[in-house]
C-alpha cells in the first residue's frame, strides 16, 4: 500500500511533521499484553476494591439497585454500542427511536412536557439549569439550598464562575432538614434550586417552594439524584417545577466508581428553544413513513458556536439506552414496586436505628430511602468501627459539612437484605 | 472485490414501546419484601405521593422488551457492520475485551464514596492511565474528570483563564480574547464562551493551514488569552508551523490549547507537549477506542504543563509510596467539572486498549490510520475535488465541486453511499470547505474494504454524471427515506402521546 501512494517507508507518512517535534523514542508504555494478561492485570486491580463486595449503606447520589439482566445484555448489541450520534437518520432509526422513548419516559416520570436526549450526569445538568434560568429570566441571582448535593453545587459553581451568576446558598431548617426559609428570594432571582429528596434524604415541600419562587418571577428548579423516588413521590412537574434535572443512574446503571451515569434535563414546552442538549422528534419521509430525527439544532454549538445554549455535544447515549430499557422492563408496576420497597426497607432500618441507644434521627421531614443518623461521638470513628465488622455503614456528613461531625447519611435500597440491615444495626449497638 | 448494493433486509416494523403496552404485563421480578411493613402513610404522607398511577408508562413483558430493542437495533448502522469513515470521529473497532474487563464486579460494584483504602484498585487504574496519557501527550498534569470532549475543552480554557488571572491579576481583565480558527469544531467557541472569553476567528490559507499573517495581526491587536487549535486540523492537515504558532501566541502573552480530536494521527509519533502546546483534551472515545454508544458516554481527559497543573479540577489522584490517594486540597483549582471522578468505566476500557497495544502497537495504529487515509485520498483525487494539495494525515477532505454541475450535492453522495453499504463520511464540516466530505477510515479497515469504499465513491460519481436523479433520490435501500426535517422543526413532537401523529402531520 505504501508503494501505491509513492512512499517507501512509514516514516515518510509523517513528512509534514517537522523533525524537531517528532518523538525520537518509543513511548514509555508497557509491551503489549495478550488477552489473558490484560484480564489478569485488570482483575488484580479490581480485587483491591474491597468495598465493592461488602454490604454497603452508601448513597449520596449513587445508588445500589437491582438491574434486570436484559438491560446490560441489550446495550451490548453491536448496533447500539458501536454506532455514532444519529446524524444520518436513515441508518440510525434504532438509536433515534430509543432516544424518543427515553424523552417520553422522562417526561412521564418528572411530570414535565419536554426532556432532552441526556446530559453527562446530574451535576452538570444542574449547572446547565442555572445557565438556562439566567437566559430565560434575564436575571443573575441563583438561590440554591445547602441541602442540594454538595458536589453538584461545586460543579455548578465551576460552570458559572466566569458568567454573571450570583449564587446565594440558603440553609435548610435545622428541625426538619427541609427548606422553609424563602426570604432570600427577590425580584433579581433567576431560579430557586432545591433537591428532593434532598442530600439528607428529606422530601421537600415542592408545592409551597414553587409558589414562593413564582411569586417573585423566578424559575423553580428541582434536582432529583435518586430517580427511583419518582415511582412513589409526587412528580416535580405536578408541584410546579419549571426545570427538572437529575441523575438517572438508579435506572439500571452500575455504580462504576461514579460514572458513566446519565443526566436528566426536562422542562416546559415554552422553554424548549432555551434548552441545552440534543432533542429527537418525529418526522416523515415523502412516502409518509414515520421516523425520528434530531431536531431544533439551531440551539446547539455546531450551528450557533459561541452563542449556543450549551457547549455539550457527545452526551450519554448508551447509558440513556440502558435507563430506557430499565424503565420499560420495570414498567408502570415495577417502578412503583421498587420505589415502595426502598421506602419500606429504609423505614425499617430507620425505626431500628432510632430505637438504638445513643443514636437519633435529627431531621423530622419524611424521607424516602436515605436518612441522617446522629450518634454520640465522631461519625468517622463509628463508620471505621463498622468497617472493622465488614460493613460500609454510610457517609460521614463531615466530608461536606464540617459543622456536622457526629452525623452520617444512611441509604437503604431494595438490594439491602433484612439480615444485612439487622447486622448493621447490631454493629451500631455494639459500637456504643 | 466486486461491489453489490445492499438490499433491504427483512426487519419487521416495530412501533414505539407505548404502542405495544398491555395492561398487567411486567418484565422484571423483585424479591418479596423481607422486612416488616410500615403503613405507607407513616413513611410518606399522601399529599407527597404520586396519585397519577404513572400514566402512560408502558406495561410489557421481558420478551416484549427483548424483541422491541432487537428489532429497532437492526435499523442502525454500526462499526461492527462495516467501514464508518466519519471524519474527526475516529470510528475504530471497539474491542470486546475492553467491554469484558469494564464489567468486572470489583469495578462496576464500587461506590465512588467508598473509603479510599477500599478503593485502591480503582485509584491505581486511574493513576496508571494518567501516567500513560502524560507520556503520550508530553504533558505531565492530567485530570480524567471531564465527561466528554466538550467538557475537556471547557476545562482546558478554564485552566488558561485561571493561569492568566493569577499571573496578571486585575490586568487579566484586558486579556479575554480567544483565537479560534475558522475550521474549528463548534464546541471550541461554545466552550470558550463558558470560560468568559470572546472569540476572534483566525483564517486559514489556501494550503489549509493557519494563516500566519492573520494570526500575527490578531495578536498585535492585543488582549489575546490564547489559541484553540486542532492539530492535525479539521481538514486533516498537520499544522507544520506549530512551533512558530505557539511562539507567536506565547510571545503575545497567551497560552495554546490543542483540541485533541485528531490525536489518532499522532500517538507514538509526535507529542503536543513537544510542540509548545500548554493544554490539550483527549477523546478516549475516539483515539482510545471506547465505544461511541450512539452518542456517548465519552471521556475527555485534560492534559497540561507542570505550570498549569495547580489549576486542574479537584480531586487529583496521587501516589504516596504504594498507596493512592485523592487530593482535594488544591486552593488554585478551577473546581470540579463533574460529580465524583469522571466516566470511570471509560477509563478502564482505554487502559485496556493501551495494554493490548503497547508502545509499538499504538504507533503502528497511528501509521495505519494515516496510511489508510492517504490511500483513499490518492485513489479518489482524480474523481472528487480536493480543496488542498497538502499531505493529509488520518483523514482526507473532498468537496462536491465536480458533481454539483449535475445537481448532485454532498448530501446526495452521502445518502447514496448508504445504498452501497457504507456509513457516509462527515459532511459539511468543516465549514471552510463548501460541500465538505471528511473521510477518516481509521486503522480498523483493511485494503479490501478501502478498495470497496473507493469503488463505491467512483460508482456514485459515475451515477452523478449519467443519472443524477438516482443519487439525488437516495437512499433507496433503507426502511425510511429522507425525512422532512424542516417540518419536524416547525412543529416539534418530542414525546409520545396518543394523539401525537395528528400533531406531527399537521406541520407538513
Amino acid at each position: 500500500m505504501l508503494a501505491s501512494i509513492g512512499l517507501s517507508s512509514e516514516q515518510e507518512l509523517f513528512r509534514s511533521i517537522p523533525e524537531d517535534v517528532r518523538l525520537g523514542r518509543e513511548l514509555n508504555i508497557t509491551d503489549p499484553l495478550a488477552e489473558p494478561e490484560v484480564i489478569a492485570a485488570m482483575e488484580e486491580m479490581a480485587a483491591k476494591n474491597t468495598a465493592a463486595t461488602k454490604p454497603s449503606f452508601l448513597g449520596a447520589g449513587v445508588y445500589s439497585h437491582y438491574s434486570p439482566t436484559i438491560v446490560d445484555h441489550l446495550i451490548q448489541r453491536s448496533e447500539f454500542f458501536t454506532s455514532y450520534t444519529p446524524y444520518q437518520p436513515e441508518i440510525s432509526q434504532g438509536t433515534l427511536q430509543y432516544i424518543f422513548e427515553f424523552q417520553t419516559l422522562i417526561c412521564q416520570l418528572t411530570g414535565m412536557e419536554v426532556a432532552n436526549a441526556s446530559m453527562y450526569d446530574g451535576s452538570t445538568a444542574m449547572a446547565e439549569a442555572y445557565v438556562m434560568a439566567q437566559r430565560v429570566t434575564r436575571r443573575d441571582r441563583i438561590v440554591v439550598a445547602r441541602s442540594v448535593h454538595p458536589e453538584y453545587r461545586e460543579v455548578a459553581r465551576t460552570y458559572t464562575q466566569h458568567g454573571d451568576a450570583k449564587i446565594v446558598e440558603v440553609d435548610f431548617d435545622e428541625k426538619t432538614g427541609a427548606l422553609s426559609d424563602t426570604s432570600t428570594l427577590d425580584d433579581q432571582t433567576a431560579a430557586l434550586v432545591v433537591q428532593s429528596p434532598n442530600f439528607f434524604g428529606c422530601i421537600e415541600d415542592l408545592k409551597s417552594l414553587a409558589e414562593a419562587a413564582h411569586a417573585v418571577g423566578a424559575l423553580f428548579v428541582v434536582v432529583v439524584t435518586e430517580a427511583i423516588s419518582m415511582g412513589l413521590l409526587k412528580s416535580p412537574g405536578s408541584c410546579g417545577a419549571d426545570i427538572v434535572v437529575g441523575e438517572g443512574q438508579s435506572f439500571g446503571i452500575p455504580m462504576s466508581f461514579g460514572g458513566p451515569h446519565v443526566g436528566i434535563f426536562a422542562t416546559q414546552n415554552k422553554f424548549v428553544r432555551q434548552m441545552p442538549g440534543r432533542l429527537c422528534g418525529v418526522a416523515y419521509d415523502k412516502n409518509g413513513n414515520r421516523g425520528f430525527t434530531l431536531t431544533l439544532s439551531t440551539r446547539e454549538q455546531h450551528i450557533r458556536r459561541e452563542k449556543a445554549t450549551s457547549n455539550i455535544c457527545t452526551n450519554q447515549g448508551l447509558i440513556a439506552l440502558a435507563a430506557t430499557i430499565y424503565m420499560e422492563a420495570m414498567g408502570k408496576k415495577g417502578l412503583k414496586e421498587v420505589a415502595e420497597q426502598n421506602a419500606q426497607k429504609a423505614a425499617y432500618a430507620k425505626r431500628k436505628i432510632s430505637a438504638s441507644v445513643g443514636y437519633s434521627i435529627p431531621f423530622s421531614a419524611p424521607t424516602f430511602n436515605e436518612f441522617v443518623v446522629r450518634g454520640s461521638g465522631s461519625a468517622v470513628e463509628t463508620l471505621e468501627k463498622l468497617r472493622g465488622n465488614g460493613i460500609i455503614g454510610g457517609l460521614a456528613l463531615s466530608k461536606y459539612y464540617i459543622d456536622r461531625p457526629d452525623e452520617f447519611l444512611v441509604c437503604v435500597t431494595e438490594t439491602a437484605s433484612r439480615s444485612n440491615i439487622d447486622k448493621f444495626v447490631d454493629s451500631l449497638n455494639c459500637d456504643r | 472485490m466486486s461491489i453489490k448494493k445492499v438490499t433491504q433486509h427483512p426487519s419487521q416494523n416495530e412501533g414505539l414501546i407505548f404502542e405495544r403496552s398491555q395492561t398487567g404485563r411486567v418484565g422484571y421480578r423483585l424479591p418479596r419484601l423481607d422486612v416488616d411493613e410500615t403503613p405507607i402513610d407513616e413513611i410518606v404522607p399522601a399529599e407527597l405521593r404520586r396519585d397519577d398511577e404513572l400514566e402512560g408508562v408502558p406495561e410489557v413483558s421481558e420478551v416484549d422488551v427483548i424483541r422491541h430493542f432487537t428489532r429497532i437495533s437492526t435499523w442502525n448502522y454500526s462499526i461492527d457492520l462495516g467501514m464508518y469513515p466519519l471524519g474527526s470521529c475516529t470510528m475504530k473497532y471497539n474491542s470486546r475485551l475492553n467491554e469484558k474487563v469494564a464489567r468486572i464486579g470489583g469495578f462496576t460494584g464500587l461506590h465512588p464514596l467508598a473509603p479510599e483504602e477500599e478503593s485502591q484498585g480503582a485509584l491505581e487504574l486511574m493513576y496508571r492511565l494518567q501516567e500513560d496519557l502524560a507520556d503520550i501527550t508530553g504533558l505531565p498534569g492530567v485530570s480524567l474528570q471531564p465527561a466528554a470532549g466538550a467538557q475537556g475543552e471547557m476545562t482546558g480554557v478554564m485552566l488558561i483563564r485561571a493561569f492568566l488571572d493569577q499571573r496578571d491579576g486585575e490586568a487579566s481583565r484586558d486579556r479575554r480574547v480567544m483565537l479560534i480558527p475558522d475550521s474549528a469544531h463548534g464546541t471550541n467557541p461554545a466552550s470558550a464562551a463558558l470560560a468568559g472569553f470572546t472569540v476572534k476567528t483566525v483564517r486559514s490559507n489556501s494550503k489549509g493551514l493557519t494563516d500566519m499573517d492573520h494570526l500575527r495581526e490578531l495578536c498585535d491587536q492585543g488582549g489575546v488569552a490564547g489559541l484553540m487549535l486542532t492539530n492535525p486540523n479539521t481538514v486533516g492537515i498537520f499544522e507544520t508551523n506549530i512551533r512558530e504558532i505557539c511562539d507567536v501566541i506565547h510571545g503575545a502573552g497567551g497560552l495554546v490549547y490543542m483540541d485533541g480530536a485528531n490525536m489518532n494521527a499522532l500517538v507514538g509519533v509526535a507529542r503536543p507537549g513537544d510542540m509548545g502546546v500548554d493544554v490539550i483534551h483527549l477523546n478516549l472515545h475516539k483515539t482510545f477506542s471506547t465505544p461511541h454508544g450512539g452518542g456517548g458516554p465519552g471521556c475527555g481527559p485534560c492534559c497540561c504543563t507542570e505550570e498549569l497543573a495547580e489549576f486542574l479540577p479537584v480531586p487529583r489522584i496521587e501516589k504516596a509510596g504504594d498507596r493512592y490517594r485523592l487530593n482535594y486540597d488544591l486552593p488554585n483549582s478551577i473546581g470540579r467539572v463533574k460529580a465524583f471522578f469522571g466516566n470511570f468505566g471509560m477509563m478502564i476500557r482505554a487502559l485496556s486498549y493501551i495494554y493490548t497495544h503497547g508502545a509499538d502497537g499504538l504507533k503502528e495504529a497511528t501509521e495505519t490510520a494515516v496510511l489508510n487515509a492517504r490511500y483513499v485520498a490518492n485513489e479518489l483525487k482524480d474523481t472528487f475535488h480536493m480543496p488542498y494539495e497538502s499531505d493529509c494525515m488520518h483523514e482526507a477532505i473532498f468537496s462536491h465541486k465536480h458533481q454539483t454541475r449535475k445537481g448532485v450535492h454532498t448530501l446526495d453522495i452521502a445518502k447514496r453511499l448508504i445504498d452501497y453499504g457504507f456509513h457516509p463520511p462527515t459532511i459539511y464540516f468543516p465549514l471552510v470547505v463548501e460541500g465538505a466530505m471528511l473521510i477518516e477510515p481509521t486503522e480498523s479497515v483493511g485494503r479490501a474494504d478501502l478498495d470497496a469504499f473507493v469503488e463505491a465513491m467512483k460508482d456514485i460519481d459515475r451515477e452523478a454524471q449519467e443519472d443524477p436523479q438516482l443519487v439525488i433520490d437516495a437512499p433507496h435501500s433503507t426502511r425510511i427515506g429522507r425525512l422532512d426535517e424542516a417540518a419536524a422543526a416547525r412543529k416539534p413532537v418530542l414525546r409520545w402521546q396518543p394523539d401525537m401523529e395528528a400533531t406531527a402531520k399537521s406541520a407538513s
